[in-house]
């Protein structure tokens, strides 16, 4: 029955279409018809305009940027510089070796509260209806906002190493492992963007979300071997910390960078094979966190 | 420009939406003619923002059928939304871009291109008199130039159908008589419209039929002349000097042999009467016999029904209209 109507309309549709783009101004611009470029290309062009909308932000207001970089750099400074001579490490790596890596994390934690409010506030200000009512594919708004964070998260990562390589931070391991550090870092800061984006879709609350963020960000890293090894936990916390994929994430950038005292993760499997259990509770959270961040943005929508 | 179909732009039939623990749309039937504006009036929470949601495919109805411009909102959703514009309850604007930032973004996400999407940019800002804000950010804007803004990205991909939910709330009168001559501009350039609104001014103003809804079904769907008569025709209205008057006058208008006998208001000294056949003749009539009798009036009016009349007795409502006879 659907199709019957679509024959009929089609023709007058296009003949509509076809008299206005002739109709006065004949240097009217005129949209570019989906075929004309791959599906692909015009995917990753809305994903880039839409990265472009985010980094506007930026430049406008830059409290984003000051927020998730300024967290971590008050930490290293206060734990890997003011406190660090209290601070034992066992196995003889000066403390500001071991810290560096305790420090980039925050990068990712604290990017969470910040990534989820800017969903919120779109969702709530109407601009994610009138992205959807566009003929885009939805996941190209969420996707855009990731990369915009992800870039704010690396220059956010490379104003901490500056200040740690500034008190003191070395790695020791050449070029190719120091690079290879950073790119499990940025990893972990998309994964944990995405773990924003759910938080964001799902919760309304904006108070709600900012205190959410902070909880996750103190849980997380005191929860690992961020300021202290593993053994300096209670015992009970230990496994909690071993398997937390911070800690995974940690010690996996201190072997790559010669930053990692001998125990400093524990003992056990989840110590052994660090880059194991990141890649597989990075990749859990990542396809979780997608997953209810899809499902609950058309949910916000639909409301 | 016209529009040789006959099909409608906008066609729903039997639409529903139930949300968990109430149905926020019983039974919506709709068909707006293309090049047509239909004005769609109901109060808060009477289902008008969730008709205009699941037809421009943000929400999907929980049964019904809905087709826009030639394509059906749940199965051909993008198709719809090449052909159609969207502007909510909010504008929905970026306050931290400058006008034409969002104006380019939009162009370039309905694949415009760089250039193209400069080119379309200025050229609506020029239209919608933004030119010399174009580069301001839209913070700094008025609620009138932001809705204005609002309604300029709404018609960058050069939408068939339109969708306005409440554009004029929250606008000072000359904000909102721009916004009507922008809407009578789109109309007379070929493009349908969907306006909801609780402003009935707005609808009689701008709609060539109205649909009015109340707790999610359509309660009348008119022309709003028809919508009007069908409240009654015009009456007049004396407002006496001296209260002992009142029975003179009400038999000198029960002389014009309307319909409906004449009603006295003995609280305001008001007796008013239905014109039938309307006109100065009856007038007249009514004149010359409040003279015979020596009624003094204070005051005299001649009302046209207005759709707050429509409204308050098609959803129940009635106890304004009762009150004033």
């Amino acid at each position: 029955m659907t199709s019957t109507t679509d024959a009929a309309v089609s023709p007058t549709t296009a003949e509509a279409t076809a008299s206005t783009a002739a109709d006065p101004a004949a240097s009217t611009p005129v949209p570019r018809s989906a075929e004309s470029r791959g599906a692909l290309l015009g995917y990753l062009g809305d994903t880039l305009a839409l990265a472009g909308r985010h980094l506007i932000h930026l430049r406008r207001s830059p409290g984003r940027l000051v927020l998730v970089t300024m967290t971590p750099l008050v930490m290293l400074v206060a734990v890997g510089y003011l406190f660090r001579n209290s601070m034992n490490v066992p196995g003889g790596v000066p403390y500001e070796d071991f810290i560096l890596a305790g420090i980039a994390v925050q990068v990712g934690l604290s990017g969470v509260g910040p990534t989820a409010i800017g969903v919120a506030l779109d969702l709530r200000h109407g601009l994610v209806d009138r992205f959807r009512s566009l003929p885009i594919a939805p996941s190209a708004v969420l996707i855009g906002r990731t990369l915009a964070d992800l870039f704010v998260g690396a220059v956010s990562l490379t104003a901490v190493s500056l200040v740690g390589l500034a008190v003191g931070w070395r790695p020791h391991e050449g070029v190719l492992r120091t690079a290879a550090g950073f790119a499990v870092l940025l990893a972990f800061i998309y994964t944990m963007l995405w773990l924003g984006i759910l938080l964001g879709t799902t919760q309304k609350n904006v108070e709600a979300i900012d205190g959410t963020g902070a909880l996750v960000l103190v849980v997380f890293s005191f929860l690992s071997n961020a300021y202290v090894g593993v053994n300096g936990l209670p015992e009970w916390l230990r496994p909690v910390a071993q398997w937390n994929p911070v800690t995974a994430v940690i010690t996996t950038c201190r072997r790559l960078w010669g930053n990692d005292p001998s125990g400093a993760a524990g003992s056990g499997f989840a110590a052994d094979h660090p880059g194991v259990v990141a890649a597989i509770t990075l990749t859990a959270i990542l396809v979780i966190a997608v997953a209810g961040s899809v499902r609950g943005f058309e949910k916000a929508i639909g409301r | 420009m016209t529009v040789a179909s006959s099909d409608p732009a906008i066609l729903a039939e039997g639409l529903q939406k139930q949300y968990r623990g109430h149905t926020a749309l019983h039974r919506v039937d709709l068909a707006v003619p293309a090049g047509t504006v239909l004005g769609v009036l109901g109060p808060n929470g009477a289902g008008k923002t969730t008709t205009v949601r699941i037809l421009a495919t943000l929400v999907e109805p929980s049964a019904g059928r809905a087709v826009v411009a030639g394509h059906d909102v749940v199965r051909e959703g993008k198709e719809v939304r090449r052909r159609i514009g969207l502007a909510g309850q909010y504008a929905a604007v970026d306050e931290l871009l400058t006008g034409r930032e969002n104006m380019v973004l939009l162009a370039k996400l309905l694949r415009y291109g760089r250039r193209g999407a400069a080119l379309r940019a200025a050229e609506l800002l020029e239209r919608f008199e933004l030119t010399d804000a174009a580069d301001r950010t839209v913070g700094t804007y008025s609620g009138g130039m932001r809705r204005r803004l609002d309604l300029a990205t709404c018609v960058i991909g050069d939408p068939q159908v339109l969708f306005l939910d409440e554009p004029s709330t929250g606008l000072d009168p000359t904000s909102r008589s721009v916004l009507w001559d922008v809407v009578r501009d789109l109309v007379a350039n070929g493009v349908t419209i969907l306006l909801t609104t609780q402003y009935l001014e707005e609808a009689d103003a701008l709609a060539d039929r109205i649909a009015v809804i109340d707790a999610g079904r359509v309660i009348a769907e008119d022309t709003p002349a028809a919508l009007k008569r069908m409240v009654g025709s015009e009456r007049l209205e004396v407002t006496l000097a001296r209260p002992e008057s009142l029975a003179d006058a009400v038999a000198a208008l029960a002389t014009l042999g309307s319909a409906q006998e004449p009603v006295a208001d003995p609280a305001t000294l008001r007796v008013s009467v239905q014109l039938d056949r309307g006109g100065l003749d009856e007038v007249a009539r009514a004149a010359v016999a409040l003279r015979e009798k020596g009624v003094d009036t204070v005051d005299f009016e001649v009302c046209k029904p207005t759709l707050d009349d429509v409204f308050f007795q098609l959803t129940g409502t009635g106890q304004k209209k009762e009150s004033r006879r």
